[in-house]
């Protein structure tokens, strides 16, 4: 039991029985979140992302396992985990019928705070999340965005020390997002220790200083964003020459500096080659001998493969492009496109 | 923006973790609010006791007790009793719908008293089952009711009922927190309280009725119940009656209480 771990989960399970099979929603999952950091959980539909989220937050008794947080048994000591996490659905949890300060006054008293105290405390809240002119006005009355702030700042009542993100920003359009993210990073700076669940690469890469990808409620693979691009492969280099005659000079030139397999777009003036580990220092050195060779290169790009192709390489199969029954498809935060994939 | 809201989450001194009556009545506030906010939450509360008064006092009541001055002073009661016991499916309904909306996630997530949630919303229901009663009560002094009872035999007979209303609200507690949609606690609870109140002696006096269905009617609670209310409100208590009330209350809340409570707590 490690004091710097924030949350600590050893073979986690959770099945659900249907009327004919039992769901494996989480099937063994193990995590280990250090204090102060983002741990993102990142997995499509299903993958048991939320079942996670509800069993460390004490909604959900695990079938298996044990899952301590801030070194609290989530069964055993249920309620001194609930007074130390925020927690923020995939659904905004608020009552819609209630105003915004209504519901947040509510949660203060709940939180045990003196009238006049908690009336402070949902002043400045409300102020903080750019929602003091609409605290008067019932909650089903908000916007996406605001609702989504109103949710977020309901679970830092009691400025938790750990705080569940379910799917924060599914369904917002992205200036709603960049603000949540802004609230995130800044709880975090402030030592807040947020477990953040998501299906957007995008999101997990910004935010998460760690990130599980989970599916079929296993963990696939864990690591910093970049130890999961590495661990696909190499990332690759894109470029593209003003005159298709250099094409193959330029060709020659990178497979030499760089000792990998060119391959040549159907665009007649691109070309892109993957990096090999070894060879990631004379990338440096690939544009000068380029332009030594007389080849004019207007557009020259150098990348890790992304969390898409991540996710492809684990599982086999590529996210979901579409998730049936999310409210928000249209509104998805800008996934990476990859009009290039590098396999 | 950063400063702000550093400012406001930032936490000097924890509040001490509340009393369970403290969040309790915080639960019966926001029970409120809701009334305040959605008034048409109401419209049944009001409407029905008033159609059903109006309909049986002077479709029936000249045929089946020779006026309906002399019908009124017999249907009342048994109205009261009826449109309380449809009030408190709302209690199910209610909590059903918090279910749905993920709204009673979070408050699983709170550091509380756990069963604050549904005995605070049981609180709030004491308005819509006051209204109904005011709005039944005050609506068959228009049409003449007048019982020996007086005052005090009207707030008994209401109190009675109350009790008893409580006892059975843990039912749709129960009802709502395994049915899956608020509409579905609607549904069954009606299939349910429709025959319990009109197979019972709240409209007409069972001793013209066909053997088989007496004997229901003999044993249906609802019988009982208004029973012991007509008595406290004519003046002339039925005590056997209203000991029969008192206990079905406790063995209900005894019983379904504790069950309601455990499949609350393990709600997935």
């Amino acid at each position: 039991m490690s004091p710097s771990l924030a949350v600590e989960a050893h073979g986690l399970v959770k099945h659900f029985a249907g009327r004919k099979t039992v769901t494996k929603a989480v099937d063994g999952i193990d995590l280990a979140i250090t204090e102060g950091t983002v741990f993102g959980l990142l997995g499509p539909n299903g993958a048991g992302k939320t079942t996670v989220v509800h069993m460390l937050a004490t909604l959900l008794r695990p079938d298996a396992g044990t899952a301590r947080v801030l070194g609290h048994d989530v069964v055993r000591d249920a309620d001194a985990v609930r007074s130390a996490v925020g927690l923020t659905g995939q659904y905004a949890s608020v009552d819609e019928d209630l105003t915004g300060t209504e519901n947040l006054l509510m949660l203060a008293r709940l939180y045990g705070f003196r009238p006049a105290a908690a009336r402070r405390r949902v002043h400045g809240l409300l102020e903080a999340f750019d929602l003091a002119d609409a605290g008067a006005r019932q909650v089903k009355t908000y916007s996406g965005g605001m609702r989504r702030r109103i949710d977020l700042a309901a679970s830092l009542v009691l400025a938790p020390r750990v705080l569940f993100l379910d799917e924060p920003t599914t369904g917002l359009d992205p200036r709603s997002r960049n603000q949540v993210w802004d609230i995130v990073r800044v709880l975090v700076d402030d030592g807040t220790t947020v477990l953040l669940t998501t299906q957007y690469l995008d999101e997990a890469d910004q935010l998460a200083d760690r990130i599980a990808v989970i599916d079929h409620g296993r963990s696939i693979a864990e690591g910093t964003a970049s130890e999961l691009k590495r661990s696909v492969g190499e990332g690759a280099v894109h470029l593209r020459v003003a005159e298709v005659a250099d094409r193959a000079k330029a060709a020659e030139i990178t497979e030499r500096l760089l000792g990998a397999d060119v391959v040549l777009g159907s665009d007649p003036h691109a070309l892109s080659a993957r990096v090999p580990d070894e060879g990631a220092d004379a990338v440096v050195g690939l544009l000068p001998a380029l332009a030594d060779a007389g080849i004019v290169v207007p557009e020259f790009s150098l990348g890790q493969p992304s969390l898409d192709e991540v996710f492809l390489a684990l599982t086999g199969q590529p996210l979901p492009d579409d998730e049936p029954g999310s409210d928000g498809s249209s509104a998805a935060p800008g996934r990476r496109e990859t009009s290039e994939a590098p396999r | 923006m950063t400063t702000t809201l550093r400012d406001a989450v930032a936490l000097t001194e924890r509040p001490p973790r509340p009393s369970p009556v403290s969040t309790t009545l915080t639960f019966g506030r926001r029970a409120l609010l809701k009334i305040k906010h959605v008034p048409e939450q109401l419209f049944d509360v009001l409407v029905s006791p008033i159609i059903f008064t109006l309909m049986f006092t002077y479709l029936f009541g000249g045929a089946l007790a020779g006026s309906t001055q002399a019908y009124i002073q017999f249907l009342l009661p048994g109205i009261l009793v009826q449109t309380i016991l449809f009030v408190t499916i709302y209690t199910g309904y209610t909590l059903n719908t918090d279910i749905s909306k993920g709204v009673f996630d979070r408050f699983r997530s709170l550091p509380i008293w756990r069963p604050s949630p549904v005995v605070g919303a049981l609180l709030g229901d004491t308005v819509r089952y006051t209204v109904a009663a005011v709005i039944t009560i005050g609506l068959g002094l228009i049409l003449g009711f007048r019982r020996a009872g007086g005052v005090l035999g009207v707030l008994l007979g209401v109190l009675l009922l109350l009790v008893f209303a409580f006892a059975l609200s843990w039912t749709f507690i129960i009802l709502g927190l395994l049915v899956r949609s608020p509409n579905a606690v609607m549904g069954i609870s009606m299939i349910v309280l429709m025959p319990l109140t009109f197979a019972s002696n709240v409209f007409v006096d069972p001793a013209t009725m066909p053997s088989g269905l007496r004997a229901f009617v003999d044993v249906n609670p609802v019988s009982h119940l208004v029973t012991a209310v007509r008595g406290l409100m004519a003046g002339r208590p039925d005590a056997a009656e209203i000991v029969w009330v008192l206990v079905a209350s406790v063995v209900l809340t005894a019983v379904l209480g504790p069950v309601a409570m455990r499949i609350y707590r393990r709600k997935t």
